[in-house]
């Protein structure tokens, strides 16, 4: 349709328009330069426009220049099209990669504190090994437990040992990396 | 060399001319560095005029516009000028002072966090750190502020910083900014796909921008528009950009644009959308704009396409790129102007049926509308015209017909009251052969009035012709219509005598409250070889028609 030269006729009520809500999480990887006031530019664009940040994750990368801000938000309610956009005129943003799920590896770490009293304790550290999780701080009424893994399995570690009484959580927000691919 | 004499080098390098601003303690190292520096700088009296100046020399000549400010309120009072730069995409530089390094974030004198105070509303600002890396943020600004979608970029400098000992080195080449890559080129794939639709649509309309204008692309857009007949309409920002009158010439579209161009919205199967941004004041009620058109949007800010009305062919790129092309694709396919008789048929028959029009006094009284056009005969329309905001605003926009592109500097997006006369000094500033009138209201020009001052320090012989109605007339217009008439603090009440005013600034203040001598008052305002004010007596209580009430659709039109 766009060549030149021919006389193929665009016909209007042909014309559609994209999809602006995608209905899923997406992760935003973005590679920016590593100076003060960057967070606080992405955080207020977010504000301002209205976009909601589920998970928000701040670190170096291999380049001391830059720094890795990860991100994920709920593609069900904000137009991810339209939050690139607006983050790409941010002038110290370099880059953004909206992560495809299937050739993506993502990661999240969360600690629990837990109520775990001499009846129940054991059960909670078959939990955290059915979850590769590992008991890092132990006193007489509660375990610590790191854990690491993606949201979901985060998410359903978190619903497990919820019941037992969970005094505290922290968790880091996600991060992200492509997959390699394969090679020939 | 001190940063502070580096940095008016790096302004020299730039080509800067004029700088607008008030010196004050933290830019004293600066102000100090300005006895060797070869630009001229004109001093304000209030930091808000020193920016409003800049942009209004921004809009008449296309050059980066530049304030000098100092810290805490010096830099709080630029946030206006900031603001409203950045909604109507205006190329400008400010450069404040900021506190020493050692007293920041110690709430030190005149401290305020105006680098995080304006981070909404700048396209980009840079805090400097090091004085050696001043004269490369001075050169990355002004490559910021100019290119792509142009805005406001903010160069905040602590005191000691600016007094550092550092050796300058011009810059060469072009800023290193990884982040920042301004799309130029329009895809042509979409640009053909665009010309086809075009070709194929019976009832479209252009409906230009602001944007066409700082891309200098005013002849493209007329050439792309005229090489069909193409109806074209044009927003608040855009006026200039298509010439007025014209056959092909709708009028202005929006909130007060005319019947014609709104309905010729309402009713189009296409629309091409260039350099605009579906703002709340074109749309009215979103969900029935244009309810039967499909859009073609072209914009250099990728962010604006599909931000409020979906696209169905967006191009992104600058208009002085994309017209020419999507021209000559469009001459290309040979488009059979037949297609568009009936639209026109239609088009003409609003035009008939609902022409601009006011009803004139029987007597001596002068009509707002009436004024605005004894202006156009006055100037022969051929001024650069600054306004303020409000009801005066729409007259001109509505009755002075712009011919040329940077003719018409007012505030669209942010709505500045008091923006009309320290921006006619920046044009003035700008295009010292031009003849420029601020057409200002009495709500608004006493916002900024002592900016007189620097009209008549300098020399600049602005003209001030003020529409004087006694009220802030557009919220006494909306009080009327859509409060109940319960009028609120909309009388001027003590308004200054004028003219008296004037003169204390050391202007020629006029007055005319008659009619018939309206004209002439104006022609010997712009003969008077220095700054003129002319106070001139409109009706108090007129409306400013037709309008689209605030969230209602075009169809919705009102008087």
């Amino acid at each position: 349709m766009g060549e030149p030269g021919t006389q193929d006729i665009v016909r209007l009520e042909d014309l559609e328009v994209s999809r602006t809500l995608t209905g899923r999480k997406h992760i935003l990887s973005l590679l920016v330069e590593n100076r003060p006031g960057v967070l606080a530019r992405i955080a207020g664009l977010f504000s301002r426009r209205g976009f909601n940040i589920d998970t928000l994750a701040v670190g170096p990368t291999e380049d001391p220049d830059t720094s890795r801000i990860t991100l994920t938000l709920d593609g069900a309610v904000h137009p991810i099209d339209q939050v690139t956009k607006q983050l790409h005129k941010l002038v110290n943003v370099i880059k953004i990669r909206d992560m495809e799920p299937g050739s993506t590896t993502t990661r999240e770490m969360a600690l629990f504190r837990v109520n775990a009293t001499v009846e129940s304790r054991a059960e909670i550290m078959q939990f955290a090994e059915i979850y590769q999780a590992k008991i890092v701080d132990v006193s007489r009424r509660s375990l610590t437990i790191e854990v690491t893994g993606t949201q979901d399995k985060i998410d359903s570690f978190e619903a497990m040992i919820r019941p037992h009484g969970l005094i505290e959580m922290a968790r880091t927000g996600e991060v992200a990396i492509s997959k390699s691919r394969a090679e020939h | 060399m001190r940063a502070a004499d580096a940095l008016f080098q790096a302004l020299a390098a730039e080509g800067v001319e004029h700088v607008f601003g008030i010196p004050g303690g933290a830019n004293l190292p600066i102000y100090d560095a300005l006895h060797d520096a070869e630009l001229v700088h004109i001093q304000a009296r209030h930091e808000q005029g020193a920016g409003h100046a800049a942009e209004g020399y921004a809009k008449a000549s296309g050059r980066v516009g530049v304030t000098l400010a100092t810290s805490g309120p010096g830099a709080t009072n630029l946030v206006t000028p900031i603001a409203d730069a950045m909604m109507d995409s205006v190329p400008t530089v400010f450069i404040t002072g900021q506190v020493r390094t050692d007293l920041i974030g110690t709430d030190g004198f005149q401290e305020a966090d105006i680098s995080g105070i304006t981070l909404p509303v700048v396209k980009h600002s840079m805090m400097v750190t090091d004085p050696r890396q001043l004269t490369n943020y001075i050169h990355a600004a002004f490559h910021i502020a100019a290119t792509g979608r142009p805005g406001p970029v903010l160069v905040d400098i602590p005191q000691d910083l600016s007094r550092a000992e550092i050796d300058y080195t011009p810059a060469e080449g072009p800023p290193s900014l990884p982040g920042y890559k301004p799309p130029t080129e329009g895809n042509i794939k979409q640009i053909r796909i665009a010309a086809k639709a075009l070709a194929n649509s019976k009832r479209p309309v252009i409906y230009g921008g602001g944007g066409i204008i700082n891309a200098g692309a005013a002849d493209d857009f007329r050439e792309f528009c005229t090489s069909d007949r193409l109806p074209v309409t044009l927003t608040l920002m855009g006026l200039g950009a298509f010439p007025a009158p014209h056959e092909q010439w709708l009028g202005m579209l929006g909130m007060h644009g005319t019947r014609t161009a709104n309905y010729a919205m309402d009713e189009a199967d296409l629309i091409v959308c260039v350099g605009a941004r579906f703002d709340d004041r074109i749309t009215g009620k979103l969900s029935e704009f244009a309810p039967r058109a499909k859009f073609i949007h072209i914009d250099v800010d990728p962010a604006e396409i599909s931000k409020n009305v979906p696209a169905h062919i967006p191009i992104v790129g600058d208009a002085k790129d994309v017209l020419p092309k999507l021209n000559r694709e469009y001459r290309a396919l040979k488009p059979d102007s037949s297609r568009l008789e009936e639209w026109w048929g239609r088009i003409r028959n609003w035009q008939g049926t609902y022409p601009l029009r006011y009803e004139d006094s029987s007597d001596s009284e002068i009509k707002p509308q009436f004024m605005v056009e004894a202006m156009y005969e006055a100037t022969e329309g051929d001024a650069i015209i600054t306004s303020d905001v409000g009801q005066h605003q729409m007259w001109a926009a509505q009755y002075y017909h712009f011919a040329k592109p940077r003719r018409w500097l007012n505030s669209g997006g942010l709505g500045t009251m008091g923006f009309g006369l320290p921006s006619a000094i920046g044009a003035k500033v700008a295009c010292p052969d031009q003849t420029v009138v601020c057409l200002a209201g009495d709500g608004s020009l006493i916002m900024n009035v002592q900016e007189f001052a620097t009209a008549a320090q300098h020399e600049i012989p602005v003209k001030v012709f003020l529409m004087n109605n006694g009220h802030f007339g557009m919220v006494r217009q909306w009080q009327e219509l859509f409060w109940d008439e319960r009028y609120q603090s909309v009388e001027m009440g003590a308004s200054p005598d004028w003219p008296k005013l004037a003169e204390a600034f050391g202007w020629t203040g006029m007055q005319c409250t008659r009619k018939g001598e309206l004209r002439d008052a104006m022609k010997a305002a712009l003969a008077v070889d220095g700054p003129v004010l002319l106070d001139v007596h409109v009706t108090k209580a007129e409306n400013c028609y037709p309008m689209i009430p605030a969230g209602q659709a075009a169809r919705d039109m009102v008087g």
